[in-house]
């Protein structure tokens, strides 16, 4: 689950936000696939995801699952970045969680993510915080 | 293809057992289902099961379960898809009687799931979803249902009320099942004083964490007869899978679930029905807006009608399509494993005429729908009174 090999193998798309381009249609997904799955082509090219973007859903998680407990609650959102690719992240820097709203725009920052897993290893990624409209 | 009856039904109560064993869970609600068609030998038992590893550090299932019932020997086969288990168990069942490869099967569900604490279960639960990807974040089961609903809200103006009226009415169909893991009447300022659990959704509006286990008989239908002259034969007459993207992220949109969907429609075409047929259906409420969305999915009603229609009564017992008469997962319980089959034990049982004081009059239509993670897979079945 959370071990060392894992946290390696993650790092271009957790810290540098890399994903892929098809070569054929344009879409682009992260993380990378062997497979477009909007034509089926097999044929990519590495593009980095811009880091701007605004909330499409979010949640204010108040019973975390392990390894999250001390953070709670969790502000996590679905977040469409200005390419259109939505993804996953936690909501940083957020004093009042109740103040989210659907459209907010936001920015991804690097931060720690979660604590110590069972390996012992840290896990950095990216969080959105809010970006001035 | 040949005709499949359900010929045996069984489960457990469904609840927090501390004192029984997963094992004797799954032998109780197996020897029930055997003791009710008449038997006691079969060609096959399928076992759907999320996840006795994480929850009880038992894998193998398979030979372990065989073995309980003393059935060493038989092919037995352990089948998952998260929530949706069961249902898949039902469906791997039911594809093997009418193949011909077997004449009659146990199909089994169960989990046990109370043998860890609440982290390590909502840990567990949370595999179903994309566990690079979405798990990495910290989001749980509730908050992936949370953001639909988030959606589904502003997109239809679905109502916090009409969420909460979901787990009224389930709670109000629980107390007339003696299975279930809840006997408790709530009402709407009841749910919505519980605790948030992820916004907007809160501790009544989820499904609980349940140990419990069912199972049914499948046979052909001529066996059926043989088996039980005097009882008309429950026949699955439609049987629809589907999956979607795990990660919400990639659907097309938030407020649909697409695999309960195609499901449906592959049900209803192998049946030969549509969704004005169905006199009444158990559907996959793991949380209350789960029901409001399944509902829109099979064609009970319209894209964002679905509120409204807990809303007036639509759904309720003695509504234009009663769901959830069992309880459903809300105040039954669910055991995830075991909640596919257990949604074809209340549908057989009210299609026979013996649901008690839940009974729905005249029933002879209804459908099961179980759903996997926040809708990434789905099973759906048709079963007629013949």
């Amino acid at each position: 689950m959370f071990s060392p090999a894992r946290a390696w193998r993650e790092f271009p798309q957790r810290y540098r936000l890399e994903a892929e381009k098809c070569a054929s249609c344009g879409a682009i997904h992260y993380p990378p696939r062997l497979v477009c799955a909007e034509c089926g082509a097999r044929e990519f090219t590495a593009v980095v995801l811009p880091r701007d973007g605004k909330v499409v859903t979010f949640t204010i998680v108040r019973v975390p699952p392990a390894g999250f407990t001390e953070q709670s609650p969790l502000s996590i959102a679905l977040v469409e970045l200005s390419n259109g690719v939505r993804i996953m992240v936690q909501i940083g820097d957020v004093e009042d969680p109740e103040s989210i709203e659907i459209g907010m725009p936001v920015r991804l920052e690097f931060r720690r993510v979660s604590s110590d897993g069972e390996a012992g290893v840290i896990f950095y990624g990216h969080k959105a915080v809010r970006a001035a409209s | 293809m040949r005709d499949v009856a359900v010929v045996g039904i069984g489960m457990t109560s469904f609840g927090e057992l501390w004192r029984t064993p997963l094992r004797s869970l799954w032998a109780e609600a197996a020897l029930a289902a055997l003791d009710d068609a008449g038997l006691d030998s079969v060609d096959l038992i399928t076992i759907g099961c999320m996840s006795s590893g994480l929850f009880t550090g038992q894998e193998h299932l398979a030979s372990l379960l065989a073995d309980e019932l003393g059935m060493a020997g038989v092919p037995a086969a352990r089948v998952e898809s998260a929530c949706a288990s069961g249902g898949l168990a039902v469906r791997t069942g039911f594809a093997e009687v009418a193949s011909g490869l077997s004449d009659t099967v146990l199909v089994t569900g169960v989990e046990k799931m109370t043998d860890v604490d609440g982290a390590d279960s909502t840990y567990a639960l949370g595999t179903a979803a994309d566990a690079e990807w979405e798990g990495f974040h910290g989001i749980t089961f509730p908050g992936l249902y949370a953001m639909l609903a988030r959606v589904h809200m502003q997109q239809y103006g679905t109502t916090r009320e009409q969420l909460a009226m979901v787990a009224v009415k389930n709670h109000a169909n629980g107390l007339l099942n003696r299975h279930a893991q809840y006997h408790l009447k709530v009402d709407v300022e009841g749910v919505l004083g519980s605790t948030l659990v992820a916004d907007p959704l809160r501790l009544f509006d989820c499904s609980p964490v349940t140990d419990g286990a069912a199972a049914v008989v499948l046979t052909t239908v001529e066996r059926a007869r043989e088996l039980q002259p005097d009882r008309p034969p429950v026949v699955i007459t439609g049987s629809g899978l589907a999956t979607d993207t795990i990660t919400i992220a990639n659907r097309g949109s938030l407020a649909a679930l697409n695999a309960v969907k195609l499901a449906g429609e592959r049900a209803y075409a192998m049946a030969g029905r549509t969704p004005e047929d169905i006199h009444l259906a158990e559907v996959h409420d793991c949380f209350t807006i789960a029901e409001i969305m399944a509902t829109e999915a099979l064609g009970f009603f319209e894209p964002g009608q679905g509120g409204p229609a807990v809303e007036n009564g639509l759904t309720a017992l003695g509504g234009k399509i009663p769901v959830n008469t069992s309880g459903g997962l809300k105040s039954k319980g669910h055991p995830v494993g075991a909640t596919g089959v257990a949604q074809v034990f209340e549908i057989t049982n009210q299609l026979r005429g013996e649901a008690g004081q839940r009974q729905v009059e005249g029933a002879r239509i209804g459908m099961a729908q179980n759903m996997g993670g926040s809708g990434g897979s789905s099973v759906v079945h048709i079963l007629e009174v013949v």
